[in-house]
């Protein structure tokens, strides 16, 4: 059974449709990497996925009892939140507000569930670290745990790694791929970065203002869409000349 | 020292409006935070304008001035809000234009009947024997609202402030958490106006936040110092007020100067020596 399964849905803004023709599913431990260019409603996707947006036609259902608020979601990083005085672990807590409802007050087993997931990223030292004294790739780390916080089930991820250096990339993806094959967290990213969710993902979605590629990543590669798309946006470095 | 406090409270207007000015000093401190970090600083300042001319407009027809301004800034609040969320025309330039239009307004309605005479001066600058009975009332009211509204929902209003599409997502309303802090907000300004003046109100809900963020680094520390920071220096910015005979609000912001200057040097110096420790202690 699917976490989240669309079917021929569509969303958009005021009754017209920036993206349509969605027919896919996410399973418990896939890792589903969203790619397309810019404007191809790759946004537009993730606002519908998180109820931002309700489908302008087809269905979005979510499985397995998933509760449409139960989706650890990584938004963009804002100017706001870069210089914001918090406590790294005030903003993990945040994550927990869903699962707290109306009820004013984080419990003890929330606090324990964050400190869980400092531990299992390997980031406790950052715990009581001011968030805007962190680097970015750092801040990037505590807001996975935030989404961890909040889902240990579905991480939906948009453009984690914009912003920061390889390095942090990297670390990141090796963050990423480790929770969701050891813990088997369902991961939805959306990236511009072509050559790593290829290497990353285990099922790809293009967009093009429509769904034109749903599958696995190796049918990905070897599809024309795919094909096309890898090699025109993300060019080897040798053949960096002629971009 | 003692003699001059009580010889201050003698006088009943002036506990009128030490009391009234406290409740908004705290108020206005608490909302500022979130505010401030969202970056709607300049919202206080238009709403400030936009009082003056409403209370301007409230003189010449010799009606009330609260029922006239406190409708009107609350309307002003919601534009503001609307404008600053989604518009072709950008936040900033939008309020610098709706204040100038409200001030532009308000001096024109004054000027064709009564002449610029010292109402309108007491509104522009503050005056300590503008507080009536209501504005205890309503002030006590106020405070009440926002310290319930900080305590019981400290959380909610954390994450509509720090991240608003997450806070979004996982399904905090916060189209409606805006909406409310800007409406205590324009409250709170109408009520500190007529003792601070338009056109140093906003300083109340900017300076307390920008000063705590110097030192404090977590939102609690820098909410409850802010709370703090404010109350302290309206309590002195009143005494020299009083002392000196120089004008409340301005003097208040003259404290509230100090208290930044000091906070920002001992950041700096906290930040030249105490690199070593930089692991805040407890935890949240």
């Amino acid at each position: 059974m699917a976490l989240i399964a669309c079917q021929d849905a569509a969303f958009g803004y005021e009754g017209k449709a920036a993206v349509s023709a969605l027919c896919f599913e996410v399973r418990p431990g896939d890792c589903l990497c969203v790619v397309g260019e810019n404007g191809s409603g790759k946004s537009t996707l993730i606002k519908g996925l998180l109820r931002l947006l309700p489908p302008l036609e087809g269905t979005l259902v979510m499985g397995e009892g998933l509760k449409p608020t139960e989706i650890g979601y990584l938004p963009q990083q804002t100017a706001v939140q870069k210089d914001f005085p918090s406590s790294a672990f005030e903003v993990v807590l945040s994550g927990r507000l869903a699962a707290r409802g109306i009820r004013p007050f984080y419990s003890r087993a929330d606090k324990a569930i964050v400190r869980r997931v400092f531990r299992s990223l390997g980031i406790e030292t950052l715990q009581n670290r001011c968030y805007r004294e962190l680097s970015g790739g750092q801040q990037q780390r505590v807001l996975v745990a935030r989404a961890l916080a909040a889902s240990g089930r579905l991480l939906l991820l948009d453009e984690p790694t914009a912003g920061l250096d390889p390095t942090a990339t990297q670390e990141l993806y090796r963050l990423l791929t480790e929770q969701n094959t050891a813990s088997g967290v369902a991961v939805i990213m959306v990236s511009h970065d072509v050559r790593n969710a290829v290497r990353h993902a285990s099922h790809i979605l293009h967009l093009h203002t429509r769904q034109t590629f749903f599958g696995t990543t190796d049918e990905y590669v070897s599809s024309p869409v795919g094909r096309a798309f890898v090699d025109s946006l993300a060019p080897q470095p040798s053949e960096g000349s002629h971009a | 020292m003692l003699e001059t406090l009580a010889e201050m409270f003698s006088y009943t207007f002036l506990v009128r409006a030490v009391v009234v000015g406290l409740l908004v000093a705290l108020c206005a401190a608490l909302l500022g935070v979130s505010l401030v970090l969202k970056r709607y600083s300049m919202i206080g300042d238009g709403l400030s304008h936009v009082a003056f001319g409403a209370l301007a407009v409230a003189t010449v027809l010799h009606a009330a001035p609260l029922a006239i301004a406190m409708p009107v800034v609350l309307l002003a609040a919601f534009l503001l809000l609307r404008i600053s969320e989604n518009s072709k025309i950008k936040g900033d330039a939008a309020i610098a234009l709706i204040s100038t239009s409200a001030l532009a307004i308000g001096v024109i309605a004054i000027s064709v009947t009564t002449g610029m005479n010292t109402d309108v001066y007491n509104y522009l600058f503050g005056s300590i024997l503008a507080m009536s009975g209501t504005d205890v009332v309503l002030s006590i009211v106020l405070a009440s609202v926002v310290l319930a509204l900080f305590v019981l929902c400290y959380n909610k209003i954390y994450a509509v402030t720090f991240d608003e599409t997450f806070a979004r997502a996982t399904g905090v309303r916060t189209g409606l958490w805006n909406m409310l802090i800007a409406a205590l907000t324009a409250v709170t300004i109408v009520l500190g106006m007529r003792m601070m003046g338009a056109l140093l109100i906003s300083s109340l809900i900017i300076f307390p936040a920008l000063t705590s963020m110097r030192l404090c680094k977590r939102f609690k520390t820098v909410t409850l110092c802010s709370a703090a920071v404010s109350v302290i220096c309206f309590c002195v910015g009143v005494l020299v007020s009083y002392l000196a005979a120089t004008p409340t609000g301005a003097s208040v912001v003259a404290a509230n100067i100090v208290a930044f200057a000091l906070f920002w040097t001992l950041g700096v110096l906290k930040g030249r020596f105490g690199k070593s420790h930089r692991v805040d202690k407890g935890d949240g």
